[in-house]
């Protein structure tokens, strides 16, 4: 079982989740997060004073998976993701973790079945 | 007051008909005149939201429950103060001295309150009180913009109530109720410096002893924004300012008097047009952005720049005086930034500032434009915000040093909200409301 934490901008979750459920994939979590990597911030006026908005609003998206299912979920978030026009800076990055267990709430079922 | 035409009319009629016919066309001159005249006390009484709105939005979500409650409360005080003492120190009537003078406490209609000989047809007794009632609510409103966000509530609950209860009401004698400077030949239309030069000084005395708020600059002097937290908010209270403004100006002319009605809400709403268009350009040209913020704060210097002068102006000097304010209010804004007045929604500027503007305007441009009353308009400005800032220093600071007026460091972190009121203007999480 793995766990995929992704971060993107905002205005590409629409396509990320277009290709997510075009991959068949169904369980998703996404969180409104702000942060910034290579991007940094950038700046805006308030009332004619200057200043630098430091973090960026970004997406977090967070798919627990069994592990087949790793390949086709970050191939379809890099496909989503991306700038069109071969990719931008601050696109984003993907992350997948190991999993020690999974508990479904409703079943009380353990193990790769609960996801 | 009777319009030319109306008086043609009135003329006509009455060689036509007999006596009665003429004493109708009076009756329903006073009610048409009255109705307008309430219409006008209700758009003022809308502007009170219109001030919530832009102070709200100005500032930060966890000092909007304060903001909101002083908002409400200084209102219905205002409203109260001016019944129990405030309408007859402004308006006492004959005899006094010119700078003081206090008939009674409370209100009474006299015998010829509800006839047309109490204000020449203009309006009744009630209607008079009314009106007049919703401007002084409007002048203590002013200063709860400049203060907000670190300002202790009781503290500043008294001084409003002094400021609206005798500061207003006097200075409003000198001029409104046949004062000295109404004797001088000084011209304040609908009160540029009688109820926005006033709520504006008073707003520039609190805010500089309030001190500015807590990391509004940075260790080394840099101003740092505190951004508001709602541009839409904002917005609607600009446009309802602008809205209430018809009944501010326009029940200044204290009839319905068709001619002067018509011209004042045209002057007025030139003006306020004319701050947008000015701010937004100038902005545009000196941010390098069109800034949302200052455009609406043009829109407001606009309106307070032509209120002294709105029965006076043509058209163009109306433009001309709107667009100046729009640019003033922008340096305005910037210099009290630089010498440490933090005034978050810009109130000290709109009101003070355009406020005295607009009162030398009427020396400058329309109908009485001349050096004597340049210098006229020059003391009566003076002499109105000189009186109310000395004031303002007493009181506020006597409050200062028996009760202090800002809130610990700690409350005004964490929000006014919390600290003041326990309350949360956003109390949207899940698992944060209900059973304790």
């Amino acid at each position: 079982m793995k766990m995929i934490i992704t971060m993107i901008k905002p205005e590409r979750l629409d396509d990320v989740m277009a290709e997510l459920r075009a991959s068949e994939i169904r369980r998703i979590t996404v969180f409104e997060v702000r942060g910034y990597g290579e991007q940094m911030g950038h700046k805006e006026i308030y009332r004619g004073q200057e200043f630098e908005v430091k973090l960026n609003p970004k997406i977090q998206l967070e798919i627990a998976c069994n592990d087949e299912f790793v390949e086709p979920i970050c191939k379809a978030i890099e496909k989503g993701a991306r700038a069109p026009g071969g990719g931008a800076i601050g696109d984003g990055k993907i992350f997948v973790l190991p999993i020690e267990e999974a508990i479904k709430i409703r079943t009380g079922e353990r193990g790769s079945v609960a996801i | 007051m009777l319009s030319k035409r109306g008086v043609g009319v009135a003329v006509v009629l009455l060689l036509a008909a007999a006596p009665v016919m003429a004493e109708e066309m009076n009756v329903a001159l006073f009610t048409a005149n009255n109705i307008w005249m309430m219409v006008c006390a209700a758009l003022v009484f809308m502007m009170h939201l219109g001030f919530a709105c832009v102070e709200t939005g100005f500032t930060q979500s966890k000092n909007t429950v304060n903001i909101l409650f002083k908002n409400t409360f200084i209102v219905a005080l205002g409203i109260l103060t001016y019944t129990l003492c405030g309408f007859n120190l402004m308006y006492p009537g004959d005899g006094g001295n010119g700078f003081l003078h206090f008939s009674e406490f409370w209100i009474a209609n006299p015998e010829n309150g509800n006839t047309a000989d109490y204000a020449s047809g203009g309006y009744t007794y009630w209607t008079d009180f009314l009106f007049q009632a919703m401007f002084a609510a409007t002048a203590a409103t002013i200063v709860s913009g400049a203060v907000a966000e670190r300002v202790k509530l009781a503290p500043f609950l008294i001084f409003s109530a002094l400021l609206v209860s005798i500061s207003y009401p006097i200075t409003g004698y000198w001029q409104w109720g046949g004062g000295w400077l109404s004797e001088a030949g000084f011209h304040d239309f609908a009160g540029s410096t009688l109820v926005h030069a006033v709520g504006g000084s008073a707003a520039l005395v609190c805010a500089f002893l309030l001190g500015p708020r807590l990391r509004k600059y940075s260790a080394d002097g840099k101003i740092r924004p505190i951004l508001g937290h709602n541009m839409p908010l904002a917005t609607i209270g600009a446009f309802l300012l602008w809205l209430g403004w018809f009944g501010f100006n326009g029940g200044s002319v204290l009839s319905a008097d068709p001619a002067v009605t018509s011209l004042v809400l045209v002057t007025t709403n030139l003006a306020a047009a004319a701050g947008v268009i000015s701010a937004s350009i100038f902005t545009w040209i000196i941010f390098k952005r069109p800034d949302l913020g200052m455009a609406l704060n043009g829109a407001l210097a606009g309106l307070v720049g032509i209120t002294a002068g709105a029965d006076q102006m043509s058209p163009a000097s109306a433009i001309l005086i709107g667009a100046a304010a729009g640019v003033l209010v922008i340096f305005s804004v910037q210099f009290f930034d630089k010498i440490k007045v933090d005034d978050p929604v810009g109130a000290i500027s709109v009101h003070l500032v355009c406020g005295i503007w607009g009162t030398i305007a009427v020396g400058l441009f329309g109908e009485k434009a001349s050096a004597t009353q340049l210098l006229t308009q020059l003391k009566g400005a003076f002499s109105v915000v000189a009186f109310t800032m000395i004031f303002s220093f007493v009181f506020f600071g006597l409050i200062k040093v028996l009760l202090g007026v800002r809130v610990d460091e700690k409350e005004e972190v964490e929000g006014l909200d919390e600290g003041e009121h326990g309350a949360e203007a956003y109390p949207n999480f899940a698992g944060n409301a209900g059973i304790l």
